[in-house]
C-alpha cells in the first residue's frame, strides 16, 4: 500500500528524538497503574487484570510476582473485583451530570481497549507534557478511520499517560447518542453531544474535553485523501475556549487513516440506513463481520504545543476573524505535524 | 395587613400538603384553597371552595376573596381518581386561560406562581446534555402532559406581558417523587419488573416533595434579601442517576425491550385505560433529562435538602422490596468473599471484607 504524498521538512531531528521515546512511555504507563506515591517496580499486570486497583493500597511485597495465583496480589485483586461487583449490584455508585461513569470507565471500559491500543495498534505517544495537569483545556484532533477508533484511543493515551492520569471528556456526533447501546457507552466513557453548551459546561468545569471538528468530512473521506485534513467546522470549539479562557492542544494522529481503507462509499445504502456514508473497503462488506476487523496498523499520536487563548479580551469570542485566523492556526498546525509524522514512519504496519 | 393566598389543585397531595404548611407562615392571614373536587385530606384551616377552574366561576372566586397571591398548582400528568386524560388536558390548558384571566381583571393579585415541569424541555438524543432555562428544545413534545406544560407556559409569558407589575413565578420542577407521590414515574417505579429499553440508559433528575413545598414557599413570599423569586427556574435535586441504578437501587429486574416494542406496548396500555403511560414519558426513559439548577441556587437562593440519590432512597424506603433487594445481593457477594477457596489456602484475613 502506497504512502500519502509528504512533503520533508526537518525530519532528523525529530527522528533522533523519537527513538528514545518507547522505553519513558513504558515506564510511565506502569507507574500510573500502580497508583501514586508507591514504590516503582516492573510490573507488567495483565491488561484484562487491572480491576480495581485504585482501591487497594499497592504495597511493596505484591509487586515481584503478580502471575504466581497463590500470593497476597490475586487474593487482593479477588476482594476488591468483588467489592465492585457488590457495588455494580447494588447500584451504590455516581455518575456526573453528563453520565459519565467514572469507576466503570476505569475499570472495565478501560481495560477493555486498553489491548486494542497496547498491542494491537501499538501506539506511540509524543508530547504529553503539552497537557495541563489541572483546569480546563481543548483537544483538538484530526478524525479519521470510518469508525471512530481514533477517539477512544485518544483518550486511553491521554488517560495512561498523563502523569495526572487526566480523563478526557470526548465530544461526540448526535448520530451516537441515537444508536442504540453505543450512546450509552459513549456517556459512560463520558462522551457528552457536540454542542456549545457541553463543551461550555465542560470546559468551565475544568475538564478536558476532546473535540474532532473535521466531524464525517474527516472520518469518512475516501483512502486517496488520506491525511488531508477537511474543514474545521465553522470553528465554534474556538470561540468556546476562547469564552472559557482555556488553551487549545491540537493533536495529530497517525496511523488511523489506514485501519479501514476506504475505496468507495454506497451512497444510497447509506441514506436508506439513515447514517453519513455506508464504507466499502477492500474487505467490508465482502468478508461479513471478518471485513470489519481493522488492519493493524502502527499508531502515533502527538499532542502539541497548546495555544492559549488567555491573553485575548474577553470580547474576543465574538470576533469572528479572530475566530477564524485561531481555527486556521489550529489546522495547520494539526497538518504539518501530520506531515512531518508522516515521513517520521518507517511503514504503515510497523 | 397579611397576605391573602389562593392555591389551586389542593385535592392532590401535594397541593393539601402545601396549603396545609403555607399556613403555618406567619405573614399569611388567609388561605382559600380551590379544587373541582373535595379533596379527601385535611386542609387545616384553609377555606376550601369547590370551583372548577375551567368555568369563569373561578374570576368571582379571586374576586370575593381578594387574594393577593395565586399558586397554580392545577397543572399536572394524571387524572385524580376517575378523570379522563381529556379532563386533564383541558385543567391544565383551559383551566390556565381561565385563572390567568381572572388574575389579569383582578387589581390585588401581585404574585403568582405556576407549576410547571421540566417536560417542556422534551427529550432528545440532539439535545445538550443538561438544559438551562434558556435552552430551546430540539423537538417540541408532541402531545400529553409535556404539551399542555409548553402551552401553560406560553399563556402565563402572555400574562406576565400583559401584568408586568405582577411578579410572576414559573417553577419548572424534576420529577417529583417522595413517600406520597402519585406522579406516573412514581407508578412505574412500582411495578415489580421494570421495562426499559434496550441499549439506553437514561438520566433521570429527581426533586423531593418536601423541596417542592419549601420552594413553592419561596416563590409564595416577598424574595429574601439579595435573591430574586420572579423568573423561570428549574427545580432539581443534585446529582443524577441512571436507570439502571434506580432499578438496582430498587431492587427491582429490568426487562430490555426493543424501543418499537416499548412503544407499541405503551400505546397498547393507554388504549385499555390502565395506565397513562404517554409517549413522552416513553421518550423520558429512553433519552433521559437533566437540568442546570444554578439559577434555582444563586437567583432564586434556593437550596435543596435532599439530592437525587437521597430523594431516590427516601422513595425507595416508602415501597416495599423488591424482587432483587441490594441488601440480599450484596450478602451474596459476602458469601462469596468469605469463601475459603478464594483465599488461596491461606488463613483468612482482612482480605475478605
Amino acid at each position: 500500500m502506497a504512502d500519502a504524498k509528504v512533503i520533508p521538512f526537518d525530519d532528523d531531528r525529530s527522528r533522533g528524538g523519537a527513538v528514545q521515546r518507547p522505553p519513558r512511555r513504558r515506564s510511565a504507563a506502569s507507574r500510573r497503574r500502580n497508583g501514586e506515591g508507591g514504590p516503582v517496580g516492573e510490573v507488567q499486570p495483565l491488561p484484562g487484570r487491572s480491576l480495581a486497583q485504585d482501591d487497594v493500597p499497592v504495597t511493596p511485597e505484591e509487586e515481584p510476582a503478580p502471575q504466581s495465583p497463590h500470593d497476597g496480589g490475586l487474593e487482593r485483586r479477588i476482594a476488591s473485583g468483588l467489592a465492585f461487583l457488590r457495588r455494580r449490584l447494588t447500584g451504590d455508585y455516581d455518575v456526573d451530570d453528563f453520565g459519565y461513569d467514572e469507576e466503570l470507565t476505569d475499570q472495565v471500559l478501560m481495560s477493555l481497549l486498553r489491548p486494542v491500543y497496547e498491542k494491537y495498534f501499538r501506539v506511540d505517544v509524543k508530547g504529553v507534557e503539552n497537557i495541563p495537569a489541572e483546569g480546563g483545556a481543548l483537544i483538538v484532533a484530526n478524525h479519521s478511520g470510518t469508525l471512530p477508533l481514533d477517539g477512544l484511543m485518544m483518550q486511553v493515551a491521554v488517560h495512561d499517560h498523563h502523569p495526572a492520569g487526566r480523563h478526557l471528556r470526548l465530544l461526540a456526533a448526535d448520530l451516537v447518542f441515537m444508536l442504540p447501546v453505543v450512546n450509552e457507552l459513549a456517556r459512560k466513557l463520558g462522551h457528552t453531544l457536540a454542542c456549545a453548551e457541553d463543551a461550555d459546561r465542560l470546559l468551565g468545569q475544568g475538564e478536558l474535553v476532546g473535540v474532532m471538528p473535521e466531524g464525517f468530512k474527516g472520518i469518512g473521506k475516501p483512502f486517496g485523501e488520506r491525511y488531508k485534513l477537511q474543514r474545521f467546522g465553522r470553528g465554534g470549539f474556538v470561540s468556546t475556549a476562547l469564552r472559557r479562557r482555556t488553551p487549545i492542544i491540537p493533536c495529530s494522529i497517525v496511523g488511523a487513516e489506514e485501519i479501514y481503507p476506504m475505496i468507495g462509499n454506497a451512497k444510497t445504502l447509506a441514506r436508506v440506513l439513515g447514517i453519513p456514508y455506508f464504507p466499502l473497503t477492500p474487505t467490508f462488506p465482502w468478508l461479513g463481520p471478518l471485513g470489519a476487523i481493522p488492519l493493524p496498523t502502527k499508531w502515533t499520536i502527538q499532542f502539541g504545543e497548546p495555544i492559549h487563548t488567555d491573553g485575548y479580551p474577553p470580547e474576543a469570542a465574538e470576533d469572528p476573524m479572530l475566530m477564524f485566523n485561531l481555527t486556521d492556526q489550529v489546522r495547520e498546525q494539526i497538518q504539518h505535524t501530520l506531515y512531518k509524522l508522516l515521513v517520521q514512519r518507517r511503514s504503515v504496519f510497523f | 395587613m397579611g397576605k391573602v393566598v389562593l392555591v389551586t389543585g389542593v385535592a392532590r397531595q401535594l397541593g393539601g400538603r402545601f396549603v396545609r404548611r403555607i399556613q403555618r407562615d406567619p405573614q399569611v392571614d388567609r388561605v382559600i384553597a380551590v379544587d373541582a373536587v373535595p379533596p379527601e385530606h385535611h386542609l387545616g384551616g384553609a377555606d376550601f371552595i369547590q370551583a372548577d377552574i375551567r368555568q369563569p366561576t373561578i374570576a368571582r372566586v379571586l374576586a370575593e376573596s381578594g387574594a393577593d397571591t395565586v399558586v397554580h398548582m392545577d397543572v399536572t400528568g394524571t387524572a385524580l381518581a376517575s378523570g379522563s386524560r381529556t379532563t386533564v388536558k383541558e385543567t391544565n390548558v383551559i383551566g390556565t386561560m381561565q385563572l390567568l384571566g381572572a388574575c389579569q381583571k383582578s387589581p390585588l393579585v401581585k404574585r403568582l406562581v405556576v407549576k410547571s415541569s421540566t417536560n417542556v424541555y422534551g427529550s432528545a438524543p440532539r439535545d445538550p446534555a443538561v438544559f438551562t432555562e434558556t435552552t430551546p428544545p430540539k423537538s417540541l413534545p408532541s402531545g400529553g402532559f409535556a404539551k399542555d406544560t409548553v402551552e401553560v407556559e406560553g399563556y402565563v409569558r402572555g400574562f406576565a406581558r400583559r401584568r408586568p407589575d405582577v411578579a410572576v413565578c414559573v417553577l419548572r420542577f424534576a420529577n417529583i417523587l417522595g413517600p406520597t407521590a402519585d406522579t406516573p414515574l412514581a407508578s412505574y417505579f412500582s411495578l415489580p419488573v421494570l421495562p426499559t429499553v434496550l441499549g439506553y440508559d437514561p438520566r433521570l433528575q429527581f426533586v423531593h416533595e418536601d423541596d417542592v413545598i419549601e420552594v413553592l414557599r419561596i416563590a409564595s413570599h416577598e424574595p429574601r434579601r439579595g435573591t430574586l423569586n420572579s423568573g423561570t427556574f428549574n427545580i432539581a435535586g443534585d446529582g443524577v442517576l441512571l436507570l439502571s441504578q434506580c432499578a438496582r437501587r430498587l431492587g427491582r429486574p429490568t426487562v430490555p425491550l426493543l424501543l418499537p416494542a416499548v412503544t407499541w406496548a405503551g400505546s397498547l396500555v393507554r388504549t385499555l385505560g390502565m395506565s397513562d403511560f404517554s409517549p413522552e414519558q416513553i421518550r423520558l426513559l429512553t433519552h433521559g433529562r437533566v437540568v442546570s439548577t444554578d439559577q434555582m441556587r444563586e437567583t432564586l437562593g434556593f437550596q435543596p435538602k435532599y439530592t437525587t440519590a437521597q430523594t431516590f432512597a427516601d422513595f425507595a424506603g416508602s415501597r416495599g422490596p423488591g424482587l432483587l433487594p441490594p441488601e440480599a445481593l450484596a450478602g451474596a457477594v459476602d458469601r462469596i468473599a468469605a469463601l475459603p477457596v478464594l483465599d488461596g489456602g491461606h488463613p483468612p484475613t482482612q482480605s475478605a471484607n
